[in-house]
């Protein structure tokens, strides 16, 4: 099979490379690329383990191919601390928190609170819950990742307050 | 010298991190920032990939396998079948309970995704390619898929490779699909009291197959180096030692040239403590091509071919006074092992600790007994999430003194109250031989009791079943106890091994020169948070803050041997190492604390963090000193050094207990339940990290919640798996998972060093009655003793209807 031109900006860096075009964007993230973050839990869209953003979205990076990824912006755990190195708010409140066990659904977890606080910098209890139904943990039964992310939301929007 | 003599008493402690402090985590550090390094992760230079060819027949035979397409397909290098495996001896593998399963099918297939061949290409779509160009010819069978009909007269065979064979691993065969029968207690007895009962239920209680499916399906990498003849295999195990000593065994490589290591495992419940054929095809596949070979299989491959659970179909009766007081019970289990038995049970136990069943009251006698069968159906039978068989147990008797109650008109919670084993008749000997440790079970359940107001939820119940009643609500309320005991910690190598090997535990520290410390366990973490909390033991001992001390385990090359973390072991049994181990450091810097103040050894007392002169605390020696004088001081008599290792044999098994109290709304025209409280009061013994606790609390239960309400793997007459994918699966979001209420009691292990009894297991085995028993709660004012699992919204909605409730 004839390999495709690839270019896309992952966690700030601009990277071109070569891939089949039937190669999902996980196994390209996870493999080619050694963003090894992201994990595989299902093959079905279903755990969200695969979570990362893209171009703004979150996306379940299982079911993309690694061409409709072309061109795009994908930002994974690893690109969610801060350039300083300080991490962010959600990394610091699911340890705080303590929302994680096994760690294996987290990345995909805090990636997708992260686009979540975006689209709502204030969520209620039920929209948090509503707004991670599409991610699995098999551990924690999410009660302290809902509180991780609404303490986080706070310190985020206070941070935010400040600066302005 | 002495910079901690300016801070109290009060700060030392703190600074330590010891017992009873939520520490938090140490591993997040990694796990939030993506570092996390699972099996999936490794890469290898020239790394090859596995992939299985899975029955598409649940029973059929194999006329021919065709790998000449496969073979071709870009990047493939090999195709292995059984026929390859057989010069080898490698196409059965043993099993943990005492069979055999095939690792690749030979001549037959018995199960739905049960593994034909495995090809081995450059990456991992190669293989998936060259999967789909392997051609076998089946030949279809007739099909067990219900365990009641393997024993028929006229049932197939399925085991062909052990027809005939009636003395089995647990004794006799009473039938070709039969696997064991097993029994304990008195049955004549128990008949007898039964016979003499005043009152007397019976029930037909079955607990569906499921699964334990942890978010990280199995795998691994072999990687044969075939320089030094050592074999090394990254896996998902939950008991690497048991997997180094067991592929010695079956494979001819001599132990010391096998090394194991578990990297970081995401989620275990049991589904990784058993040996799979994809871990024996990877090793295989190293040996043949050189090169190191990887294998994760996907989730559909997880749930129908890697180990399920329970599939217990139980009968229960229960004997009693008119006044409730419970004269005895005997239960019979007809035990659905699938295709081969992959148990994973001490092996003198074919049913694990199920004789746990008399749970937490005082039964005078009783009696077991358990008929295993093979149906075509994936193999497995793990203890998902709890100790061996006991959530099986905890359901049955939970459910039955129910019934029991329902039967005499009598609340729920006062029937429990008058049956429990009373505070002082610990230790109690069980009617089915077991020794309970320690327990106070009256003073938690009244305590649970008072925290939900479980009058006024009772009171609540009566006005909504009568507003029900006016038509004023469509809604019915249900209340939901249970309380169980558990059994876990195997424990005593007397009793409990695993193909031989004695289910003790072990820990290895060693104090580095400036007071540091690297321990050293045969356990694995699977999210447990053992980096965090095993520090903490030793701090608490032996005086260093647990931020010093680094937590290893999982590489058979430097940790002790253990038997692994599964059963909730790892605080009973490698906890105890744990601190028996720090107590053999502690002894030895009592002496060189001796040495260095010029006093006797007997004169010294430890306090937090050092060895003082009795009546004279400005005398002392700190851990930390003592940890330099150790490799720095010749102490005559002493050898130099601070480091010191426990194999801990527990005395006996730790007995941890709870109290749960659930509280659903259903729907009665849709079947939509909801869980509107829930509070579970646990008592694990001495607590070790309370946030953790709560945390596995939490996750237990709805582990609890997802059984009880959706979880079920079924069959049909043609072997077709259905709950085979996450899209048929029910594993509960955000959203279906309510807020758990925790509270707890703390009535410490007599035996334990520490006192300490476990607790990642009790709230599935404590949530699964207490839900279960909620939404039966809701219909048995009408007339429902018992309905089957998994109460989803189709199937309670059928329940309501057949009450004549629906519109």
């Amino acid at each position: 099979m004839s390999e495709i031109d690839i270019s896309m900006t992952i966690n700030g860096q601009k990277i071109e490379a070569k891939a089949d075009p039937r190669t999902l964007l996980i196994h390209f993230l996870r493999e080619d690329q050694n963003i090894t973050g992201p994990h595989i839990g299902c093959d079905t869209s279903h755990c969200g383990a695969c979570t990362v953003d893209m171009d703004g979205l979150s996306v379940k990076s299982c079911t993309v191919f690694v061409g409709q990824a072309n061109g795009k912006d994908i930002t994974t755990i690893e690109g969610m601390a801060h350039a300083d190195g300080t991490l962010h708010a959600l990394q610091t409140a699911f340890s705080e928190q303590h929302g994680l066990q096994c760690g294996f659904c987290t990345p995909g977890m805090i990636t997708r609170a992260y686009r979540l606080l975006q689209e709502n910098p204030d969520p209620t209890e039920k929209e948090i819950r509503y707004g991670i139904s599409g991610n699995l943990c098999r551990c924690t039964g999410y009660q302290n990742i809902v509180k991780a992310i609404q303490v986080a939301a706070k310190e985020l929007s206070s941070v935010k307050e400040a600066a302005e | 010298m002495n910079d901690q003599t300016q801070i109290s008493r009060e700060q030392r402690i703190e600074k330590l991190q010891g017992q009873g402090c939520n520490r938090k985590r140490v591993e997040d550090v990694r796990f939030t920032q993506g570092k996390g390094n699972y099996v999936d992760d490794i890469k290898l230079p020239g790394m090859l990939f596995g992939d299985f060819v899975r029955s598409p027949y649940g029973h059929a035979k194999i006329n021919s396998i065709d790998t000449e397409a496969a073979l071709k397909v870009p990047g493939v290098l090999a195709v292995i079948t059984a026929d390859d495996l057989k010069p080898l001896n490698l196409h059965y593998m043993p099993t943990l309970a005492g069979d055999v399963q095939a690792v690749l099918a030979d001549e037959k297939v018995l199960f739905q995704g049960q593994e034909v061949a495995f090809v081995v290409a450059t990456d991992r779509y190669a293989a998936a390619d060259g999967v789909d160009q392997v051609l076998v010819d089946y030949e279809a069978l007739p099909v067990i898929n219900d365990p009641h009909k393997s024993m028929d007269d006229d049932a197939p065979t399925l085991r062909e490779d052990i027809a005939g064979k009636m003395e089995g691993a647990h004794g006799t065969r009473k039938h070709n699909n039969h696997i064991f029968f097993w029994e304990e207690g008195d049955k004549e007895g128990t008949d007898k009291a039964l016979a003499d009962a005043e009152v007397v239920v019976e029930e037909k209680i079955t607990y569906q197959r499921v699964h334990p499916c942890p978010l990280e399906t199995c795998g691994c990498v072999a990687s044969m180096d075939k320089v030094t003849g050592k074999l090394t295999v990254w896996g998902t195990f939950q008991a690497p030692h048991a997997v180094r000593t067991i592929a010695s065994l079956i494979t001819d490589i001599a132990e010391h040239n096998i090394r194991i290591i578990s990297p970081d495992i995401g989620g275990g419940s049991g589904n990784k403590v058993g040996v799979y054929p994809g871990y024996i095809c990877s090793i295989v596949a190293s040996i043949v091509t050189g090169a190191p070979v990887k294998w994760v299989e996907d989730r559909i491959e997880n749930l129908t071919a890697t180990a399920f659970a329970r599939d217990y179909h139980m009968t229960g009766k229960l004997g009693a006074t008119k006044e409730g007081i419970i004269t005895g019970l005997s239960a019979h289990v007809l035990a659905d092992h699938g295709a081969f038995d992959a148990c994973a049970d001490p092996t003198k136990f074919p049913a694990g600790f199920f004789s746990i069943v008399t749970g937490a009251y005082d039964i005078p006698v009783a009696h077991v007994g358990v008929d295993g069968v093979y149906t075509n159906k994936a193999p497995g039978g793990v203890a998902y999430r709890c100790s061996f068989r006991v959530t099986e147990a905890a359901y049955l008797i939970e459910r039955m003194i129910n019934i029991l109650a329902l039967k005499l008109d009598m609340d729920p919670a006062e029937i429990r109250m008058k049956n429990f084993i009373k505070k002082e008749q610990f230790p109690y000997n069980s009617a089915l031989g077991w020794e309970y440790d320690s327990g106070d079970y009256h003073t938690a359940m009244e305590k649970a009791l008072e925290a939900v107001d479980y009058k006024g939820l009772r009171a609540e119940q009566a006005e909504n079943r009568a507003a029900f009643d006016r038509g004023e609500t469509r809604s019915l309320m249900g209340i939901g106890i249970a309380f169980f005991t558990e059994i876990v910690g195997a424990g005593p190598v007397k009793n409990c091994d695993i193909l031989g090997l004695g289910m003790f535990d072990s820990c290895e520290i060693r104090i580095h020169p400036t007071g540091s410390a690297v321990a050293r366990l045969g356990t694995i973490s699977q999210g447990q948070g053992h980096a965090t909390t095993f520090p903490q033991i030793i701090a608490s001992e032996i005086g260093i803050p647990a931020e010093d001390i680094t937590l290893e385990e999982g590489d058979t090359d430097t940790a002790p041997y253990g038997l692994g973390t599964y059963g909730s072991r790892s605080t009973p049994v490698a906890g105890a190492a744990t601190a028996m181990a720090a107590r053999k450091i502690k002894a030895k810097a009592q002496m060189i604390a001796a040495y260095l103040l010029e006093v006797h050894d007997g004169d010294l007392e430890w306090d937090v963090d050092r060895f003082q002169v009795k009546g004279n605390p400005e005398m002392h020696k700190t851990m930390k000193e003592i940890a330099f004088a150790a490799y720095s001081v010749a102490i005559p008599g002493l050898e130099p050094g601070l480091e010191a290792v426990s194999y801990y044999d527990p005395p006996n098994m730790t007995y941890p207990f709870g109290a749960y109290i659930g509280v659903v709304d259903i729907d009665v025209d849709t079947g939509v339940t909801e869980v509107r409280r829930f509070y579970a009061l646990d008592d694990c013994g001495t607590r070790i990290n309370p946030m953790i606790i709560e945390g596995q609390v939490h996750g237990g239960l709805t582990e609890a919640l997802a059984i009880t309400m959706g979880q079920i793997i079924s069959y049909d007459e043609i072997g077709n798996i259905s709950g085979g994918s996450m899209i048929d699966f029910f594993l509960p979001t955000a959203v279906e998972t309510p807020n758990w209420e925790t509270g707890f009691t703390e009535t410490p292990s007599p035996h334990h060093p520490i006192g300490a009894k476990g607790v990642g297991e009790s709230p599935n085995v404590g949530g699964v009655p207490a839900l279960s028993n909620a939404v039966i709660d809701a219909f048995a004012h009408k007339g429902l003793t018992h309905s089957q699992m998994p109460h989803d919204h189709w199937r309670v909605w059928q329940t309501a209807q057949k009450l004549g409730l629906t519109e």
